[in-house]
């Protein structure tokens, strides 16, 4: 006679400061999960606050000037690695979006692979996009002018909400990471298992600290207080479009944060350079040739 | 007659030919604004020059409306090489009437002859000629094959290079295929419609670019019309947060250029006779009227001394008055109200402690004045270290090491412009690495050219001006998918009904 072996459930906790944390409001929120499954009926997230708002932010801001300063190489490697290292749990992330999504297994596996190829591609950005994007300028005059794009800083992060709990997050932020930015991500409210599943990924792999900064709960309750924050230099509403996301556009204006509106359909958040550069901005510098 | 004195030399108005008084201009013609008439003055006399028309809201709808039609009609059926060939030919009668232009711009703004003889009006032509070769080669503006203009363009500009902005937001605009209303400053309208005069001339199809003239109230009314695709202002970073605010959720595509309160870092290894020339450039230039002036001088201390010195000796050697005199090196301050503004922000500066000095001279009893200003003694938290005056006026700060340099300098929630003294080429790039400024000028300062990119981080705003990237802030990439890769995964109904 056999019985089945009982689970170990997993806490599902924020990712802020390279730290998995409860939410300091103490507060959960239910996640329905498709009955049946391996999972649980119903698994608990941590819902967070605006006061773990701010100390991602904080931890994001600790974390630009190292992230920013590696070499577009090394920091294609670390990208490559959250691939890495993501393929080894494929199952497990599968598990997670069929029974958050709703969706079947196979569909679930699909979604995984393309996000792990996703952060492929993105990593081969790193040491490339200056070339793409900056430029030598030819002016009139005894000097030597380059124009190259750095990131902006710290962004901020709607992630989408519909179905691709996990490829919709990475279309977010694996672009925005490719230049040196820090992010605080508000994942997807009702399927939020993968992100933060993804935060253990990527604790694992050479993401420093602080980089990526993970929120589940609410983005109408969240949302607000990291597009007024003084300390966040970019929104990205990609998936804002069912919250009030002109006010947010508004707020973000009172420090002139560089927005990017939402997206909706298919090409929602699709890879593209044009991801990467928004979140730049072009240094402009002369320097004087000397007269032979 | 002493070693420094010299004859008046001044300019002769005589080749100018001014109306007495100017409409707006839609559609190809001048016509009377249903606003106010207001009068333009000569900032060194305050005596007027000519009356200006005030744009109403229907005015500026009648504007909008004359610009959607050139674009629909005309404009975007053309050929890139005609539109430059358009351009080419503004660039070379902005170069054949550049006498003229720079005269006026002197007269109504108020700056010495000099420059707007030297630099505002060439680097004018320079821009047309530069935009006017890529009208036809969008293709490799960086924004992939076919990328499309974006519409009607609602330009706002300031008063402190009136034509040389004008210049910055209409060939590209152009260039790109857009058609423009641009509203100059209330203060500074004059070469404007000397540039109108001239797209008659050049034949420039009929409503392609209109200019309309007036106060806030008028580009208010611009920039929020809903027929406008894309907004493009330089001015305050208060009226860029505005603008910001209001357009926000409406798809028009934003740059904004704003303040700056430059640092310009002086390192113990400097050339020292380049770097006083250069630090004169950086902020007494145009009366330091600039957004990306370098209004802090951040001075390693060792060599403070010397460097304080040597600037005051400079000063005293700057020839303040009549801005058409061709000798003159600062002219008036454009307007009474940023006269009151640098006289404000210097006595705040006096009060916080930090000490003034100017050299002896005698300003004109006529017209707007404010003599060349240094302030030493200056702590970071002073108000003259952290609000841009706009105004001849340099704060002086100290740093012992790079990386205090580089933290004092980053010490601002602007991030348009900064300097660099050093004879040391890998002291520069490293620390030119570190700015976050969009312009880094290393031995040099206050340098522009068409081909260069210009713009600022955090609160200067965003978008470029000059250059490829210039260009990109008035296309938009061709329509259809954005990526090869096609997700099966996204296409998908959205999530619902799991809780």
């Amino acid at each position: 006679m056999s019985t089945a072996r009982l689970g170990v459930p997993k806490t599902y906790k924020l990712y802020i400061g390279g730290k998995f944390v409860r939410s300091e409001s103490g507060r959960v929120y239910e996640v329905a999960t498709r009955k049946g499954g391996p999972m649980l009926n119903t698994v608990n997230a941590a819902k967070g606050s605006r006061k773990d708002a701010r100390d991602a932010v904080t931890a994001a801001r600790a974390a630009v000037s190292g992230w920013a300063g590696t070499s577009g190489y090394n920091r294609g490697q670390v990208l490559y690695r959250i691939a890495e290292v993501l393929d080894g749990r494929r199952a497990q992330f599968a598990e997670e979006i069929a029974a958050s999504e709703g969706v079947s297994d196979t569909a679930a596996a699909a979604q995984v692979d393309e996000a792990i190829d996703l952060w492929v591609w993105y990593a081969g950005w790193a040491d490339k996009y200056v070339q793409v994007a900056g430029n030598a300028n030819p002016v009139s005059g005894p000097y030597f002018n380059l124009s190259t794009p750095e990131p902006t800083g710290v962004v901020a992060v709607i992630a989408p909400q519909g179905v691709g709990s996990l490829l919709g997050f990475v279309r977010a932020v694996a672009p925005v990471l490719v230049s040196g930015n820090t992010v605080v991500v508000l994942g997807n409210e009702r399927a939020p298992l993968a992100a933060l599943s993804l935060g253990e990924v990527l604790a694992t792999s050479d993401v420093p600290a602080g980089v990526v900064n993970i929120l589940s709960g609410s983005p109408a309750e969240i949302a607000p207080w990291l597009a007024s924050h003084a300390d966040v230099n970019a929104l990205d509403l990609l998936g804002a479009e069912n919250l009030d996301w002109v006010d947010l556009q508004i707020d973000a204006a009172e420090t002139l944060k560089r927005v990017l509106p939402p997206e909706t359909g298919p090409d929602a958040g699709a890879p593209s350079i044009d991801r990467i550069t928004f979140f730049t901005e072009t240094k402009t510098v002369w320097h004087t040739k000397g007269l032979l | 007659m002493t070693f420094l004195e010299y004859a008046p030399a001044p300019e002769s108005t005589s080749i100018l030919d001014l109306k007495s008084e100017y409409g707006l201009f839609i559609n190809g013609e001048f016509v009377p604004g249903n606003g106010e008439s207001f009068t333009t003055i000569s900032p060194a006399t305050e005596q007027k020059i000519t009356t200006i028309s005030c744009a109403s809201e229907a005015d500026v709808d009648t504007a909008v409306a004359a610009a959607r039609r050139a674009y629909e009609k005309t404009w975007s059926k053309l050929s890139g090489t005609d539109r430059g060939k358009y351009l080419f030919r503004i660039a070379r009668l902005v170069q054949e009437r550049s006498r003229e232009l720079a005269v006026a711009e002197t007269l109504d703004n108020g700056k010495p002859i000099k420059e707007s003889r030297d630099v505002d009006v060439p680097l004018v032509a320079a821009w047309f000629f530069y935009y006017a070769g890529w009208a036809d080669k969008l293709d490799h503006a960086g924004l992939g094959p076919n990328p499309r203009s974006l519409g009607v363009a609602a330009q706002v500009i300031p008063w402190n290079f009136p034509l040389l902005m004008l210049a910055w937001k209409i060939a590209p605009a152009l260039a790109a295929g857009n058609t423009v209303v641009l509203k100059p400053a209330e203060t500074t309208s004059l070469t404007a419609m000397l540039f109108a005069e001239i797209l008659q001339q050049a034949d420039l199809p009929a409503g392609v670019v209109n200019i309309v003239t007036g106060a806030g109230a008028t580009g208010s009314a611009l920039v929020n019309h809903p027929d406008v695709n894309k907004v493009a202002f330089t001015g305050s970073t208060a009226v860029g947060r505005s603008i910001a605010r209001s357009t926000a959720g409406t798809g028009k595509k934003l740059t904004l250029e704003l303040g700056g309160k430059g640092a310009n870092i002086v390192f113990d290894d400097a050339p020292i006779d380049q770097a006083i020339e250069g630090i004169v450039n950086g902020i007494f230039f145009n009366q330091g009227q600039v957004c990306c002036a370098g209004s802090r001088l951040l001075v390693q201390e060792s060599v403070h001394d010397e460097v304080v010195e040597r600037l005051k000796e400079r000063l005293s050697t700057l020839r303040v008055g009549d801005p058409l005199d061709k000798n003159t090196d600062i002219g008036a301050i454009n307007s009474a109200s940023q006269l009151g503004r640098m006289r404000e922000l210097s006595d705040i500066g006096e009060q916080e402690g930090a000490t003034r000095w100017s050299p002896a001279s005698n300003l004109p009893q006529q017209g707007f004045w404010f003599p060349p200003t240094i302030f030493t003694n200056v702590s970071t938290s002073h108000r003259i270290a952290r609000d841009e005056i706009f105004g001849p006026v340099l704060s002086v700060l100290t740093f012992r090491t790079p990386t205090e340099a580089i933290a004092k300098a980053n010490n601002t929630p602007y991030g348009l412009s900064a300097g660099i003294w050093s004879d040391k080429g890998s002291r520069v790039l490293a620390v030119a690495d570190k700015l976050r400024a969009g312009v880094v000028w290393a031995n040099t300062f206050n340098k522009f050219d068409p081909a260069s990119p210009f713009g600022g981080y955090k609160e200067s705003g965003y978008g470029r001006e000059g250059g490829r990237h210039g260009l990109g802030a008035y296309l938009a990439p061709a329509a259809g998918p954005k990526s090869s890769v096609v997700s099966a995964i996204m296409n998908k109904t959205p999530l619902g009904g799991s809780k």
